[in-house]
């Protein structure tokens, strides 16, 4: 600790940060532009100046920018004196003599922090009339808006963009008083990160094009604090809705998890709320009528009890909330419930889940991914998966750097100086792969193999940290080589993570990870001074996945016993639930499963091939719509709150499961399933703590949705009434949907949008951190529900063999391979159709063209798909990307042969206008 | 519809060119003088102007690849520098300073008679492509004010004169 003293009193800081950071974290109001505090400082805007004195005697001081200027015991600085005060003012002035008065008609306004800094700096009159320096905009894609006329050239956006994010395709261009952010041409901002341009530029120059075009000022969103459900990272977000419907999503800070950076998917993604694709009203098909027949919300409900009256299985699902997957349970009794699935996944899950209880291992959240300075990724095309986690994965490239600054005696927050110090020194990430994937611009090495072939590298590696582990047989110098070398690396590090996940549906892959993590926490407790535990995670490719495998643990059957009782017709009636089973089994499977003819009640939120086949199809809320409890890759239990409440039509899973009685207007709370649950079995108690209690917080009051300014309330709906119609009424939570109550900041899981006074845009939440980049204050940071045994379990035997057949492997895209997100207009303008990947080879083997298409025949199925011939991609491999419409199962079973469908000028056309968009470097030339 | 029908297009305007043998042979002499290949940007961005007069997209995309480096952020490069030309050049191009030695000894009249003959202000090029003014702050020969610098050639005690001098011995040579 220091001590430095601000304008006369006293504050006890960290000597290792900048003044800036330190006053910030005191809650001291500086402005600043182009320190972020994941970014650090590079003194570029000049607005954070303040007088720097020497020692007591020192009256003169002299002016220094706080950002660059360390916190160093015994400083003694002001930020009230008048010289300070008015070069900033001057500053503020001088950035801001080409910025237009456009306020009015801007995104940003309201929200604005170059507003709020401006207000702050003083500068209230505009003197400059002369000429404006104006620019073109560009199209930047679905996402993001552009308008370069508003910049004040701070360059968080290609600090972020480039820097942190890894982009490449956005540049500072020109010099002096014509800077320009943008590409070098037109066209599509690629990188997985680029939304949080909207977060990161201080003024309206990046704007969330989707927001723009239903825009709501932030002062009349209504929002509550939200979990993301686009991948398993449980990233927390502040939806924001207007006039009942959607308009955007923002980051919500979570000090362990998402930072201040969420993916384009969970930004994004949103809008699917809205689709067409949504099931709006209940559908009914009586017997065998080919006609869904529009049902109101009574006669659904009737209907539902109708037929749910008798044996009824229900099948549940990892992306829908705990709350309903239990409330299914309970409606349909343990023994009827079902796993919403696939089997390998299952299998997989329960690996997963001994692997978060075994001791001397943990799993890493994604603040402790950025610390690791060696990071093995198994498998999993993280990037395509759980972005958020590649984003870390790709800080954690940094710690090399960190340690050559601290040996130059750089402070880390010196970011220019840290980056130009260390050039392309990165710590070692390696990448174990079928193929190249987006983070290998930052990996040390990529290995591209087969999945055979990686779990037998695998066991390789832990044999070579530890010689207990099983030997692979049939391993040769090759193998030994690398699997010695990577044995090496994870030895010789720090903080080792292993991050794999279970895309492939391999429990023997799951396993070999958690072996090379036991040999790791094996080695270290004989030869290593480092004793911490060893971190391995999964990245899970659902919102609840592991939800849902905690919850079978307590009770339920895999998916195929499902299917079986479907096929033997052995139940009344089946309800799926939130569940898409044409992309759980293979086709031939679930035709079998419904031929046994148990009339079908699917409840959902969009219309998909499956619940076309429902007799009775209700609607669900999305998690927009409903309070829900998620459970991330961690195990994590987080609450996500309802934002706004549907149309009487939609209902959340749980209210219709837990509604007995057709003419009661719901069912119990999730609050209440939840307590009931968590009391009834040890290994969920923890989540009695997850959300804050329903009335008491501050004295009787609940806390508003709604900001202390949000109009319209009384004429919001004065075309269809001139009466102020009654406010909704939120019995299930602390929150209410109304303005009025009192901002609770006590509580973060409460807290969707910061603001303090003077901060109106989202640099508010330095207000309610600890200190900046830190902790909430009385934050919570949801209820961890693995934990770690005391006894430490034996090596998993796996048969290792090594594979030259060709094998089959399944691509994500981050774009389209989420069933919901891929339904917004914004996502599927970025997204692909199916298509198939192979490398040189295998294309020259069976005579296949650049962008051509492929007919590929297994013993259970067989497809045409367009075909891109890459560099980066293991031998004896094909890549399908199924876009949630190929038969994926189908293709994963037996013998696979490719055989070239004749080329046809007019497909290769085709298909080729949709790989151009497909973001890999190595495709082959055409001509090739 | 399928998604792939509402794909947004990606593909580059322009296509890269292939750079000449001499180009290649003159930035590869570079990257033997660099520890790696993206310092060589500004050099290789320079053989390319010599040779072409200027750097058009397909060049610049040309060299991005040739250095295996972003095009974005060579255009970055490319962009900074006021003397590395993105839009075509006359075939000689006049860096006239007008900093304060130049414009003590009446470097105004100068540029004011050049704009004359030539019909053309700062940053523009003659109709018949042979010209091209552009103002430097400095060519630092201060002492033989007012300077310009035309064909790798510095012009010294620049007059109505010798303006007209070097025009003519320029129309010759055509």
């Amino acid at each position: 600790m220091a001590k430095i003293s601000v304008d006369g009193i006293e504050y006890d800081v960290n000597p290792e940060n900048n003044l800036l950071q330190e006053c910030l974290s005191q809650g001291l109001d500086l402005p600043y532009f182009c320190w972020h505090p994941c970014m650090g400082s590079v003194g570029a805007c000049r607005q954070c100046a303040v007088k720097q004195y020497r020692n007591e005697e020192d009256k003169k001081g002299t002016i220094v920018m706080a950002c660059m200027t360390p916190a160093s015991d015994g400083s003694i600085i002001s930020i009230n004196d008048q010289q300070a005060t008015d070069f900033r003012s001057h500053v503020i002035e001088s950035l801001m003599i080409s910025h237009p008065h456009d306020c009015p008609v801007c995104e940003e306004g309201g929200e604005c922090h170059l507003q709020d800094m401006t207000q702050m700096s003083g500068h209230n009159y505009r003197r400059y009339d002369f000429k404006k320096v104006t620019h073109r905009n560009q199209n930047l894609g679905p996402f993001i808006g552009h308008e370069m006329n508003r910049c004040i050239a701070c360059y968080r956006c290609v600090r972020f963009y480039n820097d942190y994010a890894g982009g490449e395709d956005l540049a500072a261009l020109g010099s002096h008083h014509h800077v320009y952010f943008g590409r070098h041409e037109e066209g599509v901002l690629e990188n997985e990160f680029s939304g949080n341009l909207a977060e990161v530029c201080p003024t309206g120059v990046f704007t969330d094009k989707t927001f723009s075009a239903h825009y709501t000022r932030k002062w009349d969103l209504q929002t509550a604090p939200s979990i993301c459900a686009g991948c398993g990272v449980g990233c927390n977000t502040a939806p924001g809705e207007r006039y009942g419907t959607l308009r955007r999503v923002v980051n919500r800070y979570h000090h362990d998890i998402n930072g201040y950076f969420i993916c384009d998917r969970g930004r994004f993604g949103y809008d699917a709320n809205s689709s067409k694709q949504r099931v709006g009203k209940a559908l009914y098909r009586h017997g065998q009528e080919a006609e869904f027949k529009p049902l109101s919300s009574l006669e659904a409900k009737r209907q539902f009890a109708a037929m749910t009256g008798g044996d009824v299985i229900g099948i549940g699902s990892p992306r829908a909330t705990l709350e309903s997957n239990i409330a299914l349970r309970d409606r349909v009794g343990v023994e009827n419930f079902y796993a919403g699935f696939s089997d390998a996944q299952f299998d997989c899950l329960q690996e997963v889940l001994k692997s978060l209880r075994e001791p001397g291992l943990y799993c890493p959240d994604v603040r402790q991914i950025e610390r690791s300075d060696c990071v093995l990724v198994v498998n999993e095309d993280i990037t395509n998966t759980s972005a958020r986690l590649a984003l870390a994965i790709r800080q954690a490239g940094r710690n090399a750097a960190t340690d050559l600054a601290n040996e130059a005696r750089i402070p880390l927050w010196q970011d220019a100086a840290v980056r130009e110090l260390a050039q392309n020194t990165r710590s070692p990430l390696i990448i174990v792969s079928p193929q190249g994937s987006r983070l290998d611009d930052v990996a040390s090495a990529t290995h591209l193999l087969q999945l055979d072939n990686q779990i037998h590298l695998l066991q390789a590696v832990a044999h070579a940290i530890d010689p207990d582990a099983l030997k692979p047989t049939a391993s040769n110098e090759v193998d030994e080589a690398l699997s010695s070398s990577i044995a090496a690396q994870l030895c010789q590090a720090k903080n080792p993570c292993l991050v794999s996940g279970i895309s492939a549906e391999s429990p023997a892959l799951v396993k070999a990870c958690v072996n090379v993590a036991k040999a790791l926490r094996a080695y270290r407790k004989h030869n290593s001074a480092e004793q911490n535990p060893v971190a391995l995670c999964f990245a899970m490719p659902e919102a609840n996945s592991l939800g849902m495998a905690l919850l079978l643990e307590t009770g339920g059957k895999p998916l195929r016993a499902a299917l079986q009782r479907l096929a033997s017709g052995s139940a009344d009636a089946a309800i799926v639930m939130e569940n898409d089973l044409s992309l759980r089994t293979s086709q031939t499977a679930l035709a079998e499963a419904m031929a046994g003819g148990v009339p079908l009640i699917v409840m959902d939120q969009l219309h998909n091939r499956f619940n076309e086949q429902a007799q009775l199809l209700l609607p669900s809320s999305s998690v927009f719509e409903q309070h829900g409890t998620w459970i991330n890759y961690e195990g994590r239990a987080q609450s996500s709150y309802q934002v706004f409440r549907p149309s009487e039509d939609i209902l959340a899973s749980y209210e219709r499961l837990s509604a007995l009685d057709p003419m009661q207007e719901c069912g119990v709370s999730s609050e209440l399933i939840m307590q009931e649950f968590a009391r009834a079995n040890d290994a969920f108690s923890a989540l009695t703590q997850l959300r804050p209690p329903r009335v008491g917080i501050s004295a009787s009051l609940k806390s508003p949705r709604q900001s202390h300014r949000f109009s319209g309330r009384t004429a919001m709906h004065a075309q269809d009434h001139v009466h102020e119609s009654q406010q909704e009424q939120d019995r299930a939570s602390a929150l209410a949907f109304s303005m009025e109550g009192v901002m609770l900041q006590k509580d973060s899981s409460l807290m969707a949008s910061p603001w303090s006074p003077a901060w109106n845009s989202n640099q508010s939440i330095s207000k309610f951190q600890q200190e900046i980049n830190g902790e909430l204050q009385q934050g919570s940071k949801g209820e961890l529900l693995c934990v770690r045994q005391s006894t430490e379990t034996a090596y998993d035997a796996i048969s290792a063999k090594r594979d030259e057949k060709l094998t089959c492997f399944i691509i994500s895209q981050l774009f389209g391979s989420d069933e919901i997100s891929a339904n917004a207009p914004a996502i599927q303008a970025r997204s692909l159709g199916p298509y198939a990947c192979i490398g040189q080879e295998l294309a020259l083997a069976c005579g296949i063209r650049q962008h051509g298409l492929v007919d590929i025949t297994t013993q259970t199925g067989r497809v045409q798909l367009p075909v891109i011939i890459r560099r980066q991609i293991a031998p004896n491999c094909i890549g399908i990307y199924p876009a949630n419409e190929v038969d994926k199962y189908a293709l994963l079973l037996g013998e696979i042969t490719l055989q070239a469908v004749p080329d046809e000028d007019s497909h290769i056309a085709s298909s080729r206008a949709m790989f151009d968009h497909l973001l890999i470097k190595d495709a082959l030339a055409r001509e090739a | 519809m399928t998604n792939s029908q509402l794909i947004a297009s990606t593909a580059p305007r322009v296509q890269a060119r292939t750079l000449t043998e001499q180009e290649v042979h003159d930035i590869e002499h570079e990257l033997t003088l660099y520890p790696d290949k993206r310092a060589v940007g500004l050099e290789a961005l320079k053989i390319v102007q010599k040779h072409q007069g200027w750097v058009s997209d397909e060049s610049l995309l040309a060299v991005a690849n040739f250095l295996e480096m972003s095009a974005h952020e060579l255009d970055g490069v490319a962009t900074f520098f006021n003397l590395i030309f993105r839009q075509p050049v006359g075939r000689k191009v006049m860096l006239f300073c007008n900093s304060v030695s130049c414009y003590i000894m009446g470097c105004e009249q100068i540029k004011a008679h050049i704009s004359e003959r030539l019909g053309i202000d700062y940053g523009e090029t003659t109709a018949d492509g042979q010209f091209t003014l552009i103002p430097v702050p400095c060519l630092g020969d201060c002492d033989r004010a007012p300077v310009m610098l035309m064909d790798g050639e510095q012009q010294r005690n620049l007059s109505i004169e010798k303006i007209n001098e070097i025009l003519a011995e320029s129309a010759e040579r055509e």
